[in-house]
């Protein structure tokens, strides 16, 4: 393929796109991983993780929200900004309570994932440790603040697929935190049911299923049989069969 | 909402669940989005605040230290109060707050949305006694809330005279396209900071598609050391509403806002009364002078202590009752704005400037000022001069020229555009004031030879990290990390390899974030690694250090287990 109207430049290779893509939907598309958190295919994008910032001339861009145009000239697999990707790996981590060895995620977490994609070693920045609540009200549903990292996935997945709006993100800073949208503020007094896309989609372990442990052992869960890149383009191509 | 919400806050001295809930139904909104909004802005609060609320600024010119005493803790003292708490009687709540924008006036405070200026130690008693007897407000010295406009040098702007009526008439004679062709041809550009030509938005709102279109002033005037607007909002409102009016003729817009930071809530009944005379005068409302197809009102809407709603995209979601989370940009405000109409969002000094032009022709600004920078900005400069307060000067005047009018001797450093702005050290005053050099939204702070600076970038690692929205994760996490940095570095366990963190920590913080305020939430670290490499390194430690205090870090299991025994503590040596 040669470079047309149509196609952006990912690291040396040709990409094509359609208009109103961005540059992430172009590239799961065409099998280019670009690492992210916060995006989800089939729902809209947020940009707020900053995992897929790629390079355009001098200029950084979050891939899942800048459009792609043609003859974009774009830098992904870099040296640097997979060093820029661990450090905010690292930030995420410290930033909650995330306590892997005994979480009922490990193993299926993304950003577990992303920090063994990445080749995270250590946490690296001191530790914040938050004290946040949890709420476990809800008879199937387990929310523990103390691991979510604000990707705003639940948000956007109960206001824009469940069609229940059951969660906004609330406060300024570090005391930006994930609220339920009852008069109580507990989820058991929302319409949210386990089957929800807003259940099953926390890429880490800040909403669980209650009465579900260790169901498969560890060893065997997603990320230790696959990477987080992988699974990034299965989720894109399960979308688009979908469609 | 906002003004709702303000309402409740004022009454009850908080907002709880049940208003929250209240005003959701009222509003016909969830009440996760109203708890949302509560929970992002600084004046709001969920637990009750004192019958007295005071906020100190917190800011290097009008905050609580400033004046080389901690009169934050002294009142505290005074009042038996923990800064942050309310006092169990509920009396007094004692707090800080980011810069109030009286940073010429000396240490100052908000009291129940009052400033309080010129404070020192005596007054700070005084204060305490008014408190204790519970003496209300309008019972206490009236001078202690006199406001001054010091203005120590005017120039084109500041000689002109409120004219609202001869600008509309103006525009009004010569059209919208002959009034649009002298704005693009003046080379105006924003006077808020960015610095994008003003002419050019306008013509970019008015060709976008839209059912309608809104006219914004962003009278947020967050960045710390800037108060040029206050004193336009006060001396200059009817030529700020011209300015408005001018916009809404040239683009079509019907519908104006002008969103007023919290800290300048004070100002609110007095803009209001301008607004009336504006309509009793038939500059504003429907049919303006006359004219069958010009009708333009403009609403007032008070913010709640967040300087992230002054960036624009933010602003609008503030606007639109939402916290302010800067949007993903493009779309910019002037395709996709209020309610997602096309809308110009500028400063109040571009108003103003542009009414000004409109009014004058713009042969005398055009011909002022530099060629990328014409006409003449507006400054607010405070800290360690002899004569702090405005100044307007044309474009491309050097900055040893400002200083030396200011009074300001033996300075050490400057900071020029607030803490996202740009450092400057001494060799650097001969460059001048203009966007293709130093540019400033308006703040200019100057830092004499007694100030440490390691103390002046904590306070502005500080800011960011209070003010970050939280949106994006190294902004939000990487100012709090910047800031402990620093802290680690002035408690004297720093090493070389902190400075190596730092300088890493703010070049991600700058590179990846989301929106201007990650963008330039590190540049006061990088430029002072560069510039004043001693005001870091000079505190290392030679030999090994912990980097956090041994004893201290036990504290919280002294605490869980009730000891403070010999053996509960640890030596740091
Ligand atoms: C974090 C942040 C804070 C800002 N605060 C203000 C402000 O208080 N006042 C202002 O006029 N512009 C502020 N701006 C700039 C606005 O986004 C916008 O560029 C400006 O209002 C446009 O008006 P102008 O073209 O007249 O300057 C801020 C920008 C950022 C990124
Ligand atoms: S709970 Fe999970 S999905 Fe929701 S914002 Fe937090 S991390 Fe994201
Ligand atoms: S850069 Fe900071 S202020 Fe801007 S969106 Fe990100 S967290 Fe919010």
């Amino acid at each position: 393929m040669t470079a047309g109207n149509d196609t952006i430049r990912i690291d040396n290779q040709e990409i094509p796109f359609t208009a109103g893509q961005t540059i992430m939907d172009a590239a799961l598309a065409a099998g280019v991983y670009i690492p992210h958190l916060c995006h989800h295919p089939g729902l809209p994008p947020s940009g707020n993780c900053r995992l897929c910032m790629v390079e355009i001339g001098n200029r950084s861009v979050a891939a899942c929200i800048a459009a792609a145009t043609a003859g974009q000239q774009i830098r992904n697999d870099t040296p640097e900004l997979n060093a820029a990707r661990k450090a905010i790996t690292q930030m995420l981590f410290v930033e909650g309570n995330h306590i892997c060895p005994s979480c009922e995620k490990t193993g299926n977490c993304k950003l577990q994932a992303m920090a063994y994609h990445l080749g995270m070693l250590d946490d690296h920045f001191p530790q914040f440790y938050p004290h946040r609540e949890l709420d476990a009200s809800h008879p199937d549903i387990l929310l523990d603040r103390s691991r979510c990292i604000l990707c705003d996935l639940c948000v956007r997945a109960s206001r824009d697929v469940d069609k229940k709006n059951v969660f906004a993100i609330a406060g300024r800073g570090t005391q930006a935190h994930l609220i339920v949208n009852t008069p109580t503020g507990k989820l058991v007094d929302s319409p949210m049911a386990k089957t929800d896309l807003a259940a099953n989609i926390c890429p880490v372990g800040a909403i669980l299923i209650k009465e579900k442990g260790y169901e498969v052992p560890i060893g065997q869960r997603i990320y230790d049989r696959q990477t987080i890149r992988d699974i990034g383009l299965y989720e894109q191509a399960e979308e688009k069969n979908k469609e | 909402m906002l003004h709702r919400l303000h309402a409740i806050q004022r009454d009850c001295l908080h907002i709880s669940r049940e208003s929250i809930q209240q005003v959701a139904q009222e509003f016909d909104l969830p009440i996760a989005q109203v708890a949302a909004v509560v929970a992002f802005h600084s004046f709001f609060h969920t637990r009750p605040r004192g019958r007295f609320d005071i906020l100190f600024s917190n800011c290097t010119s009008c905050g609580y230290l400033s004046g080389g005493q901690d009169l934050l803790q002294l009142l505290c003292l005074q009042l038996q109060v923990t800064p942050g708490e309310t006092r169990a009687d509920g009396l007094v709540s004692i707090d800080e707050t980011s810069c109030i924008g009286m940073c010429d006036q000396g240490p100052s405070l908000l009291i129940n949305g009052l400033p309080i200026t010129h404070l020192n130690d005596n007054k700070v008693v005084q204060l305490a006694q008014l408190i204790a007897l519970e003496t209300p407000l309008p019972d206490w010295p009236a001078n202690w809330f006199d406001i001054h406009h010091t203005v120590h040098r005017r120039d084109w702007l500041l000689s002109g005279s409120p004219v609202p009526r001869e600008i509309m008439l103006k525009a009004l004679d010569i059209g919208r396209d002959n009034t649009l062709a002298i704005l693009l041809q003046s080379g105006l550009r924003g006077r808020g900071g960015a610095g994008f030509a003003t002419g050019r938005k306008w013509q970019l709102c008015r060709e976008a598609p839209g059912d309608t279109r809104y006219v914004v002033c962003n009278a947020d005037e967050g960045e710390p050391g800037t108060f040029k607007d206050r004193m336009l909002l006060t001396t200059y409102a009817e030529n700020l509403f011209a300015g408005m009016a001018l916009c809404a003729f040239v683009i079509g817009a019907t519908q104006g806002f002008v969103y007023l930071r919290a800290e300048y809530h004070y100002l609110l009944e007095s803009l209001q009364e301008t607004l009336q005379s504006c309509r009793r005068h038939g500059l504003l409302g429907n049919r303006i002078l006359g004219h069958s197809d010009f009708d333009f009102d403009i609403t007032l809407i008070v913010g709640a202590g967040a300087y992230i709603c002054g960036e624009e995209s933010a602003l609008i979601e503030s606007l639109e009752g939402k916290p302010g989370i800067p949007r993903i940009r493009p779309p910019f405000p002037v395709t996709h704005g209020y309610l997602g109409q096309p809308t110009v969002v500028n400063n109040v000094e571009t108003f103003i400037a542009a009414a000004h032009i409109v009014h004058s022709g713009n042969e005398t600004f055009r011909t002022t000022g530099t060629a990328s920078s014409t006409g003449t900005k507006i400054l607010s400069i405070s800290g360690d001069c002899a004569l702090p307060g405005i100044y307007e000067y044309p474009f491309g005047v050097r900055i040893r020229q400002i200083l030396d009018d200011c009074g300001a001797q033996n300075v050490q450093a400057m900071q020029i555009g607030g803490p996202a702005g740009t450092l400057l050290n001494p060799a650097e005053f001969g460059r001048t004031l203009a966007f293709d050099d130093v540019s400033s939204g308006g703040s200019l702070l100057i830092f004499g030879p007694q100030r440490d600076l390691l103390t002046i970038h904590r306070n502005f690692a500080r800011f960011f990290a209070h003010e970050s929205c939280g949106f994006c994760t190294p902004c939000r996490v990487g100012t709090q990390l910047i800031q402990k940095e620093l802290d680690t570095i002035a408690e004297g366990r720093g090493s070389a390899y902190t400075i190596v963190e730092l300088q890493q920590l703010a070049r991600l913080v700058q590179q990846q974030s989301h929106c201007g305020l990650g963008h330039t939430a590190a540049n006061h670290v990088l430029e002072g690694l560069h510039k004043f490499p001693l005001t870091f390194s000079s505190r290392l430690q030679p030999q090994f250090t912990a980097r956090f205090d041994l004893d201290q870090a036990l504290a919280s299991a002294r605490h869980i287990t009730h000891r403070d025994d010999s053996a509960a503590h640890l030596s740091n040596d």
